[in-house]
């Protein structure tokens, strides 16, 4: 149905941008015809800084709690809740938010996301300190993270120019390949990535007398870092970038015959989450306090499809939330089961939520409102504009 | 219903409270949790499975009781991989609260549970079947115990038995990470100082297939082969060596002399006889107490419950682990107060009587106990097995070299073309 009505407000377009004489094209954007009439600003009048204006019109009750929740949380869990559960959930998290953005606003999956974390982490080793003196580089770690992050999100722009020229399932096969070649460069070689036992005792730094592995400051440091993706996926996604890319995933010709350079659009989307998973891969770097092949493998690879498809791949939140429940189950599934079996449980619960719910987790949660909810207007939170 | 909501609550909340207080009370009597961690996923998931069985072989022997504490255990699972084994290290320590932990069962998992186990003073580590050098030797973590010998123990005393057959030039094929690398050094630090020669090293991927471009590579004027490859990689070679008209007589790693290879049934099947091998134990060895551990093992485990004919390597050395660990529990009384101290103590001084022999700790709490060199042989109804060729006691991780001497093998180390 949006199709439909982008062919038609942009048919208008074209025909008012013909009467008038043609050259407003370009400043007339089809994205910017479809923006719904906004209501009155009612802070319009007041003298109260942009912020705060910006924070009242945009927070609900729902965001404060959970970000007072966020923020009390490390002092009420345990350290190994906080630690383990909460700080990969995060780091995971991150991960899958690329995945979810490539793929849920650019129809792109990309298997590689891993991969580039991967490159983030074993940059950050080799560049770093590492437990192999005679391979790590022992640069600083403000100069060794922005590199390390660098050589990921190139890596990451090059997989995209490889990979755009495929479409679905392809585009899965090409980066699931590059996912494998690099686990098996990393297994059997040697001078760098020291192969199958890979680099240890990967340390963050102790910066304003504060060691940054110890739960409490390393779960403020993850957070941090994963609002900040998450906020700059909501930013993107609604900018015109954003919508831009949202309209090459639905319709690629159609954009191109509107001026647009997919491929250009869809490389830097690679980039961008490529930039998140840098992030992530140095905060997993950290955590594990080791860099080996297995980090990378084809089943890291695909758990972090699974984490985005169990959150809702489209929504940026459903990558936190599938990670959650991902590092729940991995964690505990061992105590609910005979010990041999637990993955058994994992796999059910996965097959479970896929099945009733294409949408992931947070699909069920919008159907289940629809169902047995009050009567409210009906809005799709997949096609949500600005 | 409110009021018996309330009621609810205010009895919870008191049976919590005085949980809480008798528990303060009778912890010194109550169970002592033990975490018990190996592979029950990946490529050693049988392993893993063995290796639980052993483990809980020693607790069985015990009446799960030691010292008038119940003894708990809680299991954990890896997949071979280091972050996976820390992750399950961590959640049996922080959270399920073990007292005492025993795992990991592989060389990179070990490496990383000992550098974790440095952050958790008050807890004791002790290994489950992992074998590599660094463990012990790099780093050490002063609550970190094994009661195994590692890969280049076990290869101590086949240079000996080499030589004895007369194979002065040997070429090594064997797969490229940490624990063929000790399994190496084991060998190679006795046979080139009694003067064998190793003129070429082969290193192949874990998991390969394809041998064709190592068999081509086999110089003429090697007297014996010295293979170190797993299970099915071990087959694989054999077959494809048999195909290229191959006749160098054989030497074996630690795990690569087992069933499946002595189930082989190519044409070369006849000259494995006499393939030497080494490892910290032999199915055949007539010692009493390794009989009677058999039997016990396979009186629990019988073949149709799951066990295996014979306890494997994981099997044996998790027992002794478990057994090292309950023992030492045993000698304080069960005491773990004071953050352990004196169960540390205990353990580092512990003779433990192992199936083999008794085991001792040196100054890096790593073990120093018996090795095997066996050899196959062929029984009247035409049966492959193993007999023990040689034992040697007391074989310290040195190697009996002196500590400036020692190095940590890798692949150029050591090195005697």
């Amino acid at each position: 149905m949006p199709g439909v009505g982008v062919c038609a407000v942009s048919a208008a377009q074209w025909r008012r941008a013909m009467k008038s004489g043609g050259g407003t094209l370009g400043t007339t954007l089809p994205h910017r015809a479809l923006a719904l009439p906004t209501e009155p600003d009612p802070y319009a009048d007041s003298n109260a800084p942009g912020w705060l204006k910006f924070l009242w019109r945009n927070l609900s009750p729902r965001h404060v709690f959970i970000g007072l929740f966020l923020l009390v949380f490390p002092f009420i869990a345990t350290p190994f809740f906080t630690f383990q559960v909460a700080t990969q959930s995060l780091v995971l998290g991150m991960v899958a938010l690329s995945l979810s953005f490539l793929a849920g606003f650019g129809g792109m999956v990309s298997l590689a996301q891993m991969t580039v974390a991967g490159i983030a982490g074993y940059a950050l080793a080799v560049l770093g300190h590492s437990s192999s003196p005679e391979i790590s580089l022992a640069w600083v770690w403000w100069v060794a993270v922005p590199f390390a992050i660098v050589i990921a999100v190139a890596c990451a722009a090059l997989i995209g120019w490889l990979s755009v020229r495929t479409e679905g399932i392809y585009t899965i096969m090409i980066t699931l390949a590059i996912g494998v070649a690099f686990y098996y460069l990393v297994l059997q070689n040697y001078s760098i990535f020291n192969g199958f036992q890979g680099l240890r005792e990967l340390k963050p730094p102790t910066v304003f007398g504060v060691y940054w592995r110890d739960p409490l400051p390393f779960y403020f440091l993850c957070l941090f870092w994963a609002l900040a993706s998450y906020f700059l996926v909501r930013y993107i996604v609604s900018a015109p970038f954003g919508i831009a890319l949202q309209g090459i995933r639905d319709n690629p010709r159609r954009m191109e015959a509107l001026g647009f350079n997919v491929v250009a659009h869809r490389v830097a989307a690679y980039t961008l989450s490529g930039l998140i998973a840098a992030m992530a891969g140095i905060l997993l770097a950290w955590y594990n306090a080791l860099m080996s092949p297995g980090s990378v493998g084809a089943g890291w690879q695909i758990n972090i499809l699974v984490i985005a498809v169990l959150g809702g791949v489209g929504h940026p939140i459903g990558a936190f939330i599938g990670a959650i429940i991902f590092v729940l189950l991995q964690t505990f599934a061992v105590d609910m089961i005979d010990r041999e079996r637990f993955n058994l449980v994992i796999g059910s619960v996965f097959l479970a939520i896929v099945l009733f719910s294409p949408d992931g987790l947070l699909g069920l949660w919008a159907k289940l409102r629809l169902r047995f909810g009050a009567n409210q207007a009906i809005t799709s939170t997949t096609r949500r504009q600005a | 219903m409110k009021s018996t909501k309330k009621i609810w609550v205010r009895s919870i909340m008191g049976a919590a409270a005085a949980a809480a207080l008798v528990g303060s009370v009778w912890a010194q009597q109550g169970p002592v949790k033990i975490g018990l961690l190996a592979t029950l996923e990946g490529p050693f998931a049988a392993g893993g499975a063995d290796g639980m069985r052993g483990a809980e072989l020693a607790v069985k022997q015990r009446n799960a009781t030691v010292a008038g504490r119940r003894i708990d255990i809680i299991k954990g699972s890896s997949d071979a991989q280091p972050d996976v084994a820390v992750n399950a290290v961590r959640k049996l320590v922080e959270q399920d609260k073990v007292d005492i932990m025993v795992g990991p069962l592989s060389g990179g998992e070990g490496i990383a549970v000992k550098d974790y186990s440095k952050t958790q003073p008050n807890i004791t580590f002790i290994n489950g079947g992992s074998g590599a050098q660094a463990t012990t030797l790099v780093s050490t973590s002063p609550n970190f115990f094994r009661f195994n010998t590692e890969g280049a123990q076990w290869m101590v005393g086949l240079g000996t038995a080499a030589l004895a057959k007369g194979y002065k030039r040997t070429m090594i094929i064997a797969e490229d990470y940490s624990f063929p690398y000790s399994q190496v050094q084991g060998f190679m630090a006795e046979y080139c100082r009694m003067g064998g020669k190793v003129p070429q090293k082969a290193w192949v991927p874990l998991g390969g297939k394809d041998y064709s471009s190592v068999i081509a590579k086999i110089p003429k004027d090697v007297d014996a082969l010295l293979v170190i490859l797993g299970g099915a990689d071990a087959v694989n070679f054999l077959n494809q060596y048999e195909a290229a008209g191959g006749d160098k007589p054989i030497m074996g790693g630690s795990i690569t002399v087992s069933q499946d290879v002595l189930n082989y049934r190519g044409k070369r099947r006849d000259s494995l006889v006499g393939t030497l091998s080494a490892g910290p134990y032999a199915d055949s060895y007539n010692g009493a107490e390794w009989q009677a551990f058999v039997a016990d093992y396979q009186k629990n485990y019988p073949v149709s419950a799951g066990g295996y004919p014979s306890p494997s390597l994981f099997a044996y050395v998790y027992y002794v682990n478990m057994k090292a660990a309950l023992d030492g529990l045993a000698a304080v009384n069960g005491d773990l107060s004071g953050g352990q101290a004196k169960y540390r103590e205990a353990l580092s001084k512990l003779v433990l009587k192992t199936p083999n022999g008794d085991v001792r700790l040196d100054a890096n709490r790593q073990a120093i106990g018996t090795t095997f060199v066996t050899e196959v042989v062929k029984d009247a109804q035409g049966n492959l097995s193993t007999k023990v060729n040689s034992k040697v006691d007391n074989v310290a991780q040195s190697l009996g070299m002196s500590a400036a001497d020692f190095k940590i093998g890798s692949r150029d180390v050591p090195a005697c073309p």
